[in-house]
C-alpha cells in the first residue's frame, strides 16, 4: 500500500506527523498539566486549611519563640528570641557542620582514596576494611554511635582529659582556647592579605617568565615561603598581638575558651568520615580511571613523577572526580538534618521542629525547610559547576 | 627532505659507527616468579638499526621496556650512553630524556592540543621557552606530515595519525635512541603504512633504532640486525637477508613459517 501524501491528509494528522509542531503541541502539553495539576493541589490546601481554621501566614515568624537553644556559637540567642532568629540560628548551624563537614571529609576522603591505592598490603586492606564497615552502615546509626561514645564513655568535665592543661575532652564536648585579637593585630592581618597578593602576582610572573625563557621556579614553595615569612615577621614586629583564652574549670564545668558540644562533635565527625568514605572510593576511581599508559608515556618523555601527578593524572582524574564529588557534597549536607537525632540544633530541630509543634504551622516551616537546604545545595552546585568548567577539557 | 639531517643530527653521528651507545650484558627479570627475561646481552652501535621480533609472551616488550626504566631489571648491567641504569632517580631521568619511546596504544595526553603534547616535555624537561618549543614542535609535526592538525586534540585524530604524533612528541626531545613497542600493531591496515614511512625516513636520518615489530618488509629495508626471541631468551641474530633465508635455529624456523605463511 502507498503512504498517503502528506497533503491529502486532515488537518490535525497533518500537525501530528510535522516533526517541529508535533514537539511544540506536546510541550503545551505537558506545561498546562504540571500547572493545572498545581492548581489543584494549592486550591485543596487552601480549603483544607480553611476547613481547620488555620489560615497560611508567615506572621508567627515575628512571635517569641520560647524555647532554648544550646549551641548558637555566632549569634547570640534567648528564649524571648522570635522564631525568625531560631531560624537564624537553625541556618548557621547547618551552614556551620555543613562546611566544616565537606572541609574535613574532602582531606579525610583524599587521603584514604590515596592509601587505599597503596602497594603496602596492610594499610590497603585496613582502609578497604573501615571502608566497606562505614559505607554499608546507615549515616543515622554512625551518628548515633559517635554521640553515644561523646556522652557516655568521656568523663565528666571535673575528671576532664587533659591536654596540656589547655585543651579539655569530657563528656560536655571539646574545650579549646579561643584566639583573642589585641592591638596591632589588624596590621598583621592587613600584611596576610598583602602577602597573599604578592604570592598571586609572584604566579602569575612566574609563568610569564617561564613562557618566555623557559625557567622554572618552585612557584608553590615560594608562595608558601612568602605568606608564612611575612605574616610571622608582622607578627613578632607588632609584638605578637594575640592571647588565649584558656577554657578552666569553674563549677560542673568549663567556662572560658571555645567549646565544641557533644552533639556537634558527634555529627561532625560522622558525617565526616561516612561521607570521606564515599569520596575516598571516587578519588581512587578517579585516578584509576586515568590509563597506566599515560604515566608511562610522561615518564618516557623523561617528565618527574610530581609534574607527570601536576600536568598529565590530576587533570584528567579531576574531570572524572568532579561531578560525583559535588553528589557527596550535596548528600552530606541534607544528611545533617538528622541532627535532630542527637539534639544537634540545625535547621530541620529549630523551625522544623521546635517551631513547628509550638506554633502547628506545618506548612510554613516546612517550606521554610526545604527552601533553605534548596538554596544551600544550589549554591553548592552552581560553586561546584564553575570549578568544574574551569577545569574540564574538549575532547573532540 | 633538507632538514632531516640537522634536525636529527644524523650526519655527525653516523659518521662515528663504533661507538657504543647501549650495552646489556647479563641481564635478568622476573615477574614474580615467571622469569620474563634470561641473561640478555645486547651491544647496540650509534645509529644502528634493531628489530626484535618473536612470538608473544617471549619478552621482547619487556626488554626494550627496560632500557628506559619503565621495568626495572634485577640483575646484570644496562650501560645507555655511558651512564648505567640503577635505581639512582637521576640517572633515569637523564635517560628517559635522551631515548625516545613510542608506544603500541599511542599514549598521548587527551586533555591537551596535539602541539601542547608535544611542547609538554621540552617546556617542563628541558626548560624551553614556549615560542621555542613550539617551532621545534611544528618542525617535527611537519616532519611527519601533519602540522594542519595542531591545534586539535588527539580523539579527533585517526589512529595513524596519532602515531605520527606520538613519534613527533618523542622526537621533540631530541632523542639518541627511539624505542618502538610494536607501533603498528593496533593500526588498520591502511594506517600501518603512513607511520612505517615516517620510521623509515627516520632510520634513513641516521637514528639509532631498536623496533618491536612483526612488519618483516620494514625489517627488510632497514634493519642493521634482526633479533629473534623466544622464552625470555635472544636466540639468534644476523643481518635481515641472512635472518629470513637462512634461519639457523628451528624455533626461528618455525616462528618465521608460521608468519610468513599468510
Amino acid at each position: 500500500m502507498a503512504a498517503v501524501p502528506i497533503e491529502n491528509r486532515g488537518l490535525i494528522s497533518r500537525l501530528w506527523g510535522h516533526q517541529e509542531t508535533r514537539s511544540v503541541i506536546v510541550q503545551v502539553l505537558t506545561v498546562a498539566v504540571v500547572f493545572a495539576v498545581l492548581a489543584l493541589v494549592l486550591r485543596n490546601v487552601v480549603i483544607n486549611l480553611e476547613a481547620i481554621g488555620k489560615e497560611f501566614s508567615f506572621s508567627f515568624l515575628s512571635a517569641p519563640a520560647a524555647y532554648d537553644i544550646t549551641f548558637s556559637p555566632f549569634i547570640e540567642y534567648s528564649s524571648r528570641d522570635t522564631h525568625l532568629v531560631a531560624a537564624a540560628v537553625g541556618i548557621l548551624n547547618t551552614l556551620l557542620v555543613a562546611v566544616c563537614g565537606i572541609v574535613a571529609a574532602t582531606l579525610l576522603g583524599v587521603t584514604m582514596g590515596i592509601l587505599r591505592l597503596s602497594r603496602n598490603w596492610l594499610v590497603n586492606r585496613i582502609v578497604y576494611v573501615f571502608l566497606e564497615f562505614t559505607r554499608n552502615v546507615p549515616v543515622l546509626l554512625h551518628i548515633l554511635l559517635v554521640h553515644g561514645i561523646v556522652v557516655t564513655t568521656l568523663p565528666a568535665p571535673r575528671k576532664a582529659i587533659d591536654i596540656g592543661e589547655t585543651m579539655f575532652i569530657s563528656n560536655r564536648g571539646l574545650y579549646v582556647p579561643s584566639p583573642v585579637l589585641e592591638a596591632g593585630s589588624g596590621i598583621v592581618i592587613a600584611v596576610l592579605v598583602a602577602a597573599i597578593v604578592a604570592a598571586a602576582l609572584f604566579r602569575r610572573w612566574a609563568k610569564r617568565v617561564q613562557v618566555e625563557t623557559g625557567k622554572i621556579y618552585p612557584v608553590f614553595w615560594t608562595c608558601s615561603g612568602i605568606i608564612v615569612v611575612a605574616t610571622a615577621f608582622a607578627f613578632v614586629v607588632m609584638g605578637a598581638p594575640l592571647s588565649w583564652d584558656v577554657p578552666a574549670l569553674k563549677g560542673f564545668n568549663f567556662r572560658g575558651g571555645m567549646a565544641l558540644k557533644p552533639e556537634f562533635l558527634a555529627l561532625w565527625l560522622a558525617l565526616t568520615y561516612y561521607t570521606a568514605c564515599f569520596i575516598a572510593e571516587i578519588v581512587r576511581a578517579g585516578i584509576l580511571a586515568v590509563s597506566h599508559g599515560q604515566t608511562e608515556a610522561a615518564y618516557a618523555l623523561g617528565v618527574r613523577p610530581n609534574r607527570n601527578l601536576q600536568l598529565v593524572v590530576l587533570p584528567q582524574a579531576l574531570r572524572i572526580i568532579i561531578p560525583p564529588l559535588v553528589s557527596q557534597y550535596l548528600n552530606l549536607t541534607k544528611n545533617s538534618s538528622l541532627a535532630i537525632a542527637i539534639g544537634y540544633m540545625d535547621i530541620t530541630a529549630t523551625i522544623g521542629g521546635i517551631s513547628l509543634m509550638q506554633t502547628g504551622k506545618e506548612m510554613e516551616t516546612m517550606i521554610i525547610v526545604m527552601g533553605v537546604y534548596l538554596v544551600i545545595s544550589l549554591l553548592i552546585s552552581f560553586f561546584m559547576n564553575w570549578f568544574n568548567r574551569s577545569i574540564r577539557y574538549k575532547e573532540r | 627532505m633538507a632538514t632531516v639531517d640537522e634536525t636529527a643530527g644524523g650526519a655527525t653521528r653516523a659518521s662515528d659507527p663504533a661507538e657504543t651507545i647501549i650495552s646489556i650484558q647479563g641481564m635478568h627479570k622476573w615477574f614474580g616468579q615467571f622469569h620474563v627475561l634470561k641473561d640478555i646481552n645486547l651491544d647496540v652501535k650509534q645509529g644502528e638499526r634493531i628489530v626484535i621480533c618473536g612470538p608473544s609472551g617471549s619478552g621482547k616488550s619487556t626488554l626494550i621496556r627496560c632500557i628506559n626504566r619503565l621495568e626495572e631489571h634485577q640483575q646484570g648491567s644496562i650501560v645507555v650512553e655511558g651512564t648505567e641504569l640503577t635505581s639512582d632517580l637521576k640517572n633515569i631521568e637523564i635517560i628517559r630524556s635522551e631515548v625516545g619511546m613510542v608506544f603500541q596504544q599511542f599514549n598521548l595526553f587527551p586533555h591537551l592540543t596535539v602541539l601542547d603534547n608535544c611542547t609538554l616535555a621540552p617546556i617542563w624537561v628541558r626548560k624551553m621557552p614556549k615560542a621555542e618549543a613550539q617551532e621545534v614542535a611544528m618542525s617535527y609535526l611537519e616532519r611527519v606530515r601533519i602540522p594542519e592538525q595542531a591545534e586539535k586534540f588527539p580523539g579527533q585524530l585517526s589512529g595513524g595519525q596519532q602515531q605520527r604524533v606520538a613519534i613527533a612528541r618523542s622526537l621533540c626531545m631530541n632523542p639518541r635512541i627511539m624505542l618502538f613497542d610494536e607501533p603498528t600493531s593496533a593500526l588498520d591496515p591502511e594506517m600501518i603504512k603512513e607511520v612505517l614511512d615516517v620510521m623509515v625516513e627516520l632510520a634513513e636520518s641516521g637514528m639509532t633504532m631498536l623496533v618491536v615489530t612483526h612488519e618483516m618488509g620494514f625489517a627488510t629495508a632497514v634493519a642493521h640486525r634482526v633479533i629473534f626471541m623466544d622464552e625470555g631468551e635472544i636466540i639468534e641474530q644476523n643481518a635481515p637477508g641472512e635472518f629470513f633465508n637462512n634461519p639457523q635455529h628451528e624455533r626461528t624456523k618455525l616462528f618465521l613459517s608460521q608468519i610468513l605463511s599468510h
